[in-house]
């Protein structure tokens, strides 16, 4: 009786061990990773990183200005396309929740999360640049707002969902029509939170790389045109990652070192707008 | 019959609401439809033969497949089985075990790890992963290179490489959902156990059985991740069509292929197999993340109205 007791014990604690273990495991790429991205970017990052555009190859130096420049475009692209489809979309799984319709959308949401961002760019190239036979901006903005409209449509229908619905009924006993309600009542009461994750999206999709390699391809060049290849900073750092020089390789540490800057600061800005939201609504 | 302003209204809020909801939906079938009809030429002309042969050859226009759904397929699986129980030992550590303030910081720190954009992941593997693995396959006795598990050159880009990597990226998704699970047990199955004098692990594993459905559905949502992952992917797994069960080869993925080769297809036969490629990948990872999605769902949502007794229902309120 006794020793089986005992057994049980260091089962359990062994068991808990392992736990902890694997926690650590978990966090020693973690550390890693940010260290070789903090260590070797800021070796590699310069004034010039952010004021020039690439040079020719094989000349040192230069910088990814028209990089940085072009994924703020795409992504901006992104956004005009996937914050109207994404917001109205979660408006309605939110006020039809709990129907078979709503289920579907929220559902076929969460797949289109899920579908390879490869995929995402064969099927934007198929429809957004073999027909002009042209690699454009435009292109690789709509890949990334096909890659933001489910995480939008998600985040909009829970913080709908988290207002509470006194304020929906008050506004309908005022005679309100449900949409009315809905645009001037519970849409701004949730706007906060709705900008957070829209910002969080915004974050995920400005490091994505896969679907803007044959939508809005790459471009050595200065260029803000739509209707042309663009540059951007993800593709930039890969092409420098894979490429055979030591300044190129330099160069992409610096890239991923602005990525990460960029991810990192969105989400913690992000996590406190939505703590202080939480601690408001606790207030009330 | 007079139909009042406000009837108008109502009905243009659904609809158009609606409409866009039906853009969410449409999109999906669209993908799938795009691509089964770019890709058709080649689901013609080389039909299931097309993954079954492992030529590859776009000059000649010869296309067969099999390298690359095998080396996705055994790259997710690979990474599934480091990842795995990894995942659920963080999140029975965050659900279960650890203290209230170390919560909050182990969750943050986790879902770090999946922010982090994949080509960081991609350029950290090629310049620190893949010398490491070298070290360690250089490191290994002959007779262990020797076996057909351990060939290949000693190069660090390989098999081995991209599943370390793609287990790193799996992580996150799979011990948050698996958290998420554990957390929507209702805390009498476990002061059940506990009254019964279970031990922390014995509480545990109730809530493990309890939540098995989830579990399986997380693991299955990193699996869904793993299938599709390109760039990480692509800069580490060196690129070389050939199916082989060593772990030290170089090999190639549906992902990294269309990624590498799309836009210097030269042929449309080439662009076409490529496409067909994307199609089998998209089938797979919508079947994955289906079948996953419902399983989690099962756990979380449709709970309140199975027959549970009502005080269940309302502590997991």
């Amino acid at each position: 009786m006794v020793v089986r007791r005992v057994r049980r014990h260091i089962t359990s604690v062994i068991m808990t061990v392992l736990c902890v273990v694997s926690v650590v495991i978990t966090l020693i790429p973690l550390a890693l990773i940010l260290t070789f991205v903090v260590l070797k970017g800021i070796a590699a990052l310069n004034l010039d990183f952010f004021t020039q555009i690439p040079k020719p190859v094989g000349e040192m130096g230069g910088g990814m200005a028209n990089g940085i420049v072009g994924t703020l475009i795409l992504c901006g692209l992104g956004a005009l396309l996937a914050i109207p489809v994404g917001v109205m979309a979660g408006i309605y799984v939110a006020q039809s929740s709990g129907s078979r319709r709503a289920n579907l959308v929220r559902f076929a949401a969460d797949t289109l999360n899920g579908i390879p961002s490869i995929v995402v760019g064969i099927f934007v190239y198929a429809i957004a640049v073999s027909p002009f036979k042209q690699f454009t901006a435009l292109a690789g903005g709509i890949a990334l707002g096909v890659m933001m409209i489910p995480i939008i449509t998600r985040t909009t229908e829970e913080l709908i969902r988290l207002v509470p619905s006194t304020m929906l009924e008050g506004a309908l006993a005022l005679g309100a029509t449900q949409g009315r309600a809905m645009f001037t009542v519970v849409l701004p009461a949730a706007l906060p939170g709705i900008v957070t994750g829209i910002v969080l999206a915004l974050a995920r999709i400005a490091g994505e790389t896969a679907p803007l390699l044959f939508t809005a391809f790459n471009n050595r060049f200065w260029s803000t045109s739509l209707t042309q290849p663009i540059s951007s900073l993800t593709v930039q750092v890969y092409t420098y990652a894979t490429g055979p020089y030591e300044d190129w390789h330099r160069q992409a540490w610096a890239g991923a070192l602005v990525l990460i800057a960029l991810v990192l600061i969105c989400s913690i800005l992000a996590r406190l707008a939505t703590r202080r939201l939480e601690r408001m609504n606790a207030g009330l | 019959m007079k139909i009042s302003k406000a009837r108008i209204s109502d009905f243009l809020f659904y609809n158009g609401t609606g409409l866009f909801a039906l853009v969410v939906v449409a999109l999906v079938f669209a993908i799938g439809v795009v691509l089964w009809i770019q890709s058709r030429s080649t689901i013609d002309s080389f039909g299931l033969n097309f993954w079954r042969t492992e030529i590859w050859d776009p000059v000649a226009e010869n296309f067969g497949a099999f390298p690359f759904i095998w080396g996705t397929l055994y790259s997710s699986f690979l990474a599934l089985l480091i990842s795995a129980p990894i995942s659920l030992g963080v999140a029975i550590f965050t659900s279960e075990l650890c203290p209230y303030w170390l919560e909050r910081p182990v969750v943050f720190l986790t879902e770090l790890l999946a922010a982090i954009p994949s080509i960081v992941y991609g350029l950290w593997g090629i310049f620190v992963l893949v010398p490491a693995v070298r070290a360690l396959q250089v490191s290994l006795p002959d007779s262990i290179r020797a076996l057909e598990l351990f060939k290949g050159p000693p190069v660090g880009l390989n098999m081995f490489c991209a599943a370390l990597i793609l287990a790193i990226m799996m992580i996150p998704f799979t011990s948050s959902v698996a958290r998420e699970v554990l957390k929507a047990v209702p805390l009498a199955q476990r002061e059940t156990a506990f009254a019964l004098a279970a031990t922390r692990w014995e509480v545990t594993k109730v809530a493990l059985h309890y939540s098995r459905v989830g579990i399986i559905g997380a693991i299955m949502l990193g699996l869904g991740r793993a299938l599709g992952e390109t760039m990480a992917v692509t800069m580490v797994i060196g690129n070389n069509p050939k199916a082989s069960w060593s772990l030290f080869a170089p090999q190639y993925t549906m992902a990294a292929v269309i990624a590498n080769e799309f836009t210097e297809a030269g042929t449309d036969l080439h662009i076409s197999a490529l496409i067909e490629i994307g199609l089998v990948l998209f089938i797979v990872t919508l079947i994955v993340n289906a079948a996953s999605r419902l399983l989690i769902w099962k756990m979380t949502y449709s709970r309140k109205t199975s027959s549970v007794p009502k005080q269940e229902a309302l502590e997991t309120a």
